[in-house]
C-alpha cells in the first residue's frame, strides 16, 4: 500500500475551496487594478480590500483548524524531496494568505490613507504614517504577489501530479469529493 | 470497475501535457490581466511618466503640483451642507484641516510666474474618524474631457513638433475655454487670493438617501488684487512661498466653501464643461488657514491628497477623472516615498546651480 485514504476534514476542505476561489479572485483584482486608470480601478480596489481582510480572517480560523485537526500524512513511498516540498510550500501558503493582508494593511496605513472596505466597513490604521515604512511593505507586498501566484501555479501543478500520474490519494485527500482515482490507485 | 481519470493505457506524457496546459493558461491569464499583453492600455505608470519633465521626474518629490507649502488650520462648517450631505464633516462644528497650496507643475524648482496653474491639496478629519481629501485648481474648467485625452495632451506638450499643441487644440474644442482663461485671466500675487475648484464633480447622499450632484469651490475672503505675470516675475520666483507664510503669520486667512449643485439634466462627467452660472450654490463653511510650514519634514509631504478619500456621504459620480487621479496619485506617491533619500532634490540642484 503506497497510498492514503485519508481526507481532510470536510470543514478543512470547504476552508480550502472558499479561500481558493477568495485568493485567486484577489491576485487577479491586484494586478487588475493596478494596470487601468478606467472607473472600474475604484471597485476593483474596494474589492481587493474587503477581500483581503475576508482572507486574513479565513487563514487564521484555518490555521486553527489545521492545528487542531493536522493534516492527512502524506504516502510512505513519496520521495525525500517531494515531502519537503510540500511541507514548505504550505508553510511558504499559510505565511502568504496571513502576511498578505496584514502587509496590504500596514502599507495603506503608513500611508495614512483611511482603510475602507465595501459598505464602507472602515478599519483602523494599524501603523503610523511613515514614508520609508511605507515603501518597505509596498515593495514586500508587490514582490510577494508574484511569488504568491508562482506558488499557487506550483500547488495547483503538484495536486494535477498527484491526481493525474501519481495515483497516491493525495488530490483526493482535498478534493471536493472523493476521487475515483483514489479507489484505483489504492487497489 | 472505477476508472481512473486517466487511463493507464493513455500516455503519462499526456497528463503531463495536460498539466503544463492548465498552468500556462492560468500563467497567460494573469499576464493579461496584469496588462502584460496589452502594451497600449492607459497605465497609471504611463500617465505620471508623461508628466515628468524632459530632464526626469525630480525626484522625492510628487510628480505634479510638485511645488508647495504645507498649510494647517480649521474647517468651520455652518450646518447648511446637512441638506446635501449626511456627512459629519457638514454638521455645524470645527474640524481639523490640512492642506497644501500648490503650482501646477512637475518641477519643484519652477519660478512661480512661469506657472499659470495653481492648486490646494485639503483634507478635513471629523471626530467619526472619516476624512475628506481634495485637491481642486484655480481654473474655471479643466483642459480636456476625458483621462485618455489628458495623456494626449501630455503627449503634445512633450512632443518636439511645434505645432503639436496647435494640433490638439484643433481637434480637441473644448479645450479652447481652458486655453482662453490660461491666456486671458488676470494673475495675483497671493495664494490667499486664489479661487480653488473641485471641477469633477460628486455625489452627495444626505441623510435620507437622496443624491444631487455637486461641484465645490473655495473662494478668498481676502480682497483680490491683480497683477500681471511680468510684475510677478520681479517679485522673485519663490514670492507665493514667502508671502503666504507671512501674510498667514500676521492674520488666519479664510476661503468660503461653496457647493454648486447640478439641475436634473446637467451632465456630471466632463469637468472641462462649466455647469450653467445660475446652478443653486450652497455656502457650507469657511476654511481657515492658521499656519504656514515648510514642505520639507511638513505635515502635507507624505499625504495623498486622493480626490476619491470621501467620507460617507461623498461619493464619485459618472466623472472619470476622480479615479484616473485616484490611480496616478497613488503612483506618484508611491515612486516619491521610495525616494525619500532624494527629497530635498531641489536643495542640491540649487546649490550647485548658484554660484
Amino acid at each position: 500500500m503506497n497510498a492514503t485514504s485519508e481526507r481532510f476534514t470536510p470543514l478543512q476542505r470547504l476552508l480550502h475551496w472558499v479561500m481558493a476561489i477568495c485568493i485567486l479572485s484577489m491576485l487577479f483584482i491586484g494586478v487588475g487594478f493596478a494596470s487601468t486608470i478606467t472607473p472600474k480601478y475604484l471597485p476593483l480596489v474596494a474589492a481587493h480590500k474587503t477581500l483581503g481582510i475576508a482572507i486574513l480572517v479565513l487563514a487564521l480560523i484555518r490555521l486553527g483548524v489545521r492545528v487542531r485537526y493536522g493534516a492527512p500524512r502524506l504516502p510512505v513511498n513519496l520521495p525525500t524531496p517531494m515531502k519537503l516540498a510540500a511541507q514548505l510550500s504550505h508553510y511558504a501558503l499559510y505565511a502568504l494568505m496571513i502576511g498578505m493582508p496584514l502587509l496590504g494593511w500596514g502599507m495603506l496605513s503608513a500611508a495614512g490613507y483611511p482603510v475602507v472596505l465595501y459598505w464602507n466597513i472602515r478599519l483602523p490604521q494599524i501603523l503610523p504614517l511613515n514614508a520609508a515604512l511605507h515603501t518597505v511593505l509596498w515593495n514586500a507586498h508587490f514582490y510577494l504577489a508574484f511569488a504568491f501566484y508562482a506558488l499557487i501555479l506550483m500547488h495547483i501543478a503538484a495536486a494535477l501530479f498527484h491526481g493525474l500520474i501519481l495515483w497516491d490519494g493525495v488530490f483526493g485527500s482535498m478534493a471536493p469529493a472523493p476521487s475515483r482515482v483514489k479507489v484505483v490507485a489504492a487497489e | 470497475m472505477t476508472k481512473p481519470l486517466i487511463s493507464p493505457g493513455n500516455s503519462k506524457l499526456g497528463a503531463l501535457a495536460f498539466i503544463a496546459a492548465v498552468i500556462a493558461v492560468a500563467a497567460a491569464g494573469f499576464a493579461f490581466t496584469a496588462g502584460w499583453l496589452s502594451p497600449n492600455r492607459l497605465t497609471a505608470g504611463k500617465l505620471v511618466a508623461a508628466l515628468a519633465p524632459p530632464g526626469g521626474p525630480a525626484l522625492g518629490h510628487r510628480r505634479n503640483h510638485a511645488k508647495g507649502i504645507c498649510f494647517i488650520g480649521t474647517f468651520d462648517s455652518n450646518g447648511d451642507g446637512t441638506e446635501l450631505s449626511r456627512s459629519q464633516v457638514f454638521t455645524r462644528g470645527q474640524y481639523p484641516a490640512l492642506g497644501r497650496f500648490n503650482l501646477g507643475t512637475a518641477d519643484p524648482n519652477a519660478p512661480d510666474s512661469t506657472v499659470r496653474i495653481r492648486g490646494m491639496g485639503l483634507q478635513i478629519a471629523t471626530p467619526d474618524g472619516e476624512e475628506w481629501r481634495t485637491a481642486m485648481i484655480d481654473a474655471p474648467v479643466f483642459p480636456v474631457s476625458t483621462p485618455e485625452e489628458f495623456y494626449r495632451l501630455l503627449e503634445a506638450l512633450r512632443s518636439k513638433d511645434p505645432d503639436a499643441v496647435k494640433d490638439f487644440a484643433a481637434k480637441q474644442p473644448e479645450f479652447a475655454v481652458f486655453g482662453k482663461w490660461a491666456s486671458s485671466a488676470p494673475w495675483t500675487a497671493s495664494y490667499a487670493e486664489e479661487r480653488f475648484n473641485s471641477l469633477d464633480a460628486f455625489t452627495f447622499v444626505n441623510g435620507s438617501g437622496i443624491e444631487h450632484a455637486v461641484r465645490w469651490s473655495l473662494l478668498p475672503q481676502a480682497k483680490v488684487t491683480p497683477i500681471t505675470d511680468s510684475d510677478l516675475t520681479k517679485l522673485g520666483p519663490d514670492y507665493l512661498e514667502q508671502e503666504i507664510a507671512e501674510r498667514v503669520g500676521k492674520a488666519p486667512q479664510r476661503w468660503t466653501m461653496v457647493l454648486t449643485v447640478a439641475s436634473p439634466g446637467d451632465q456630471t462627467s466632463d469637468p472641462s464643461k462649466a455647469w450653467p452660472a445660475d446652478r443653486r450654490t450652497v455656502t457650507v463653511g469657511t476654511l481657515v488657514v492658521e499656519r504656514i510650514e515648510a514642505e520639507r519634514d511638513g505635515p502635507c509631504r507624505d499625504i495623498n491628497f486622493d480626490p476619491t478619500v470621501l467620507p460617507n456621504g461623498i461619493q464619485v459620480s459618472d466623472d472619470p477623472f476622480p479615479a484616473a487621479r485616484s490611480a496616478a496619485y497613488a503612483k506618484s506617491y508611491d515612486l516619491r516615498t521610495a525616494e525619500v533619500r532624494d527629497y530635498p532634490y531641489h536643495m542640491k540642484t540649487a546649490t550647485g546651480a548658484k554660484p
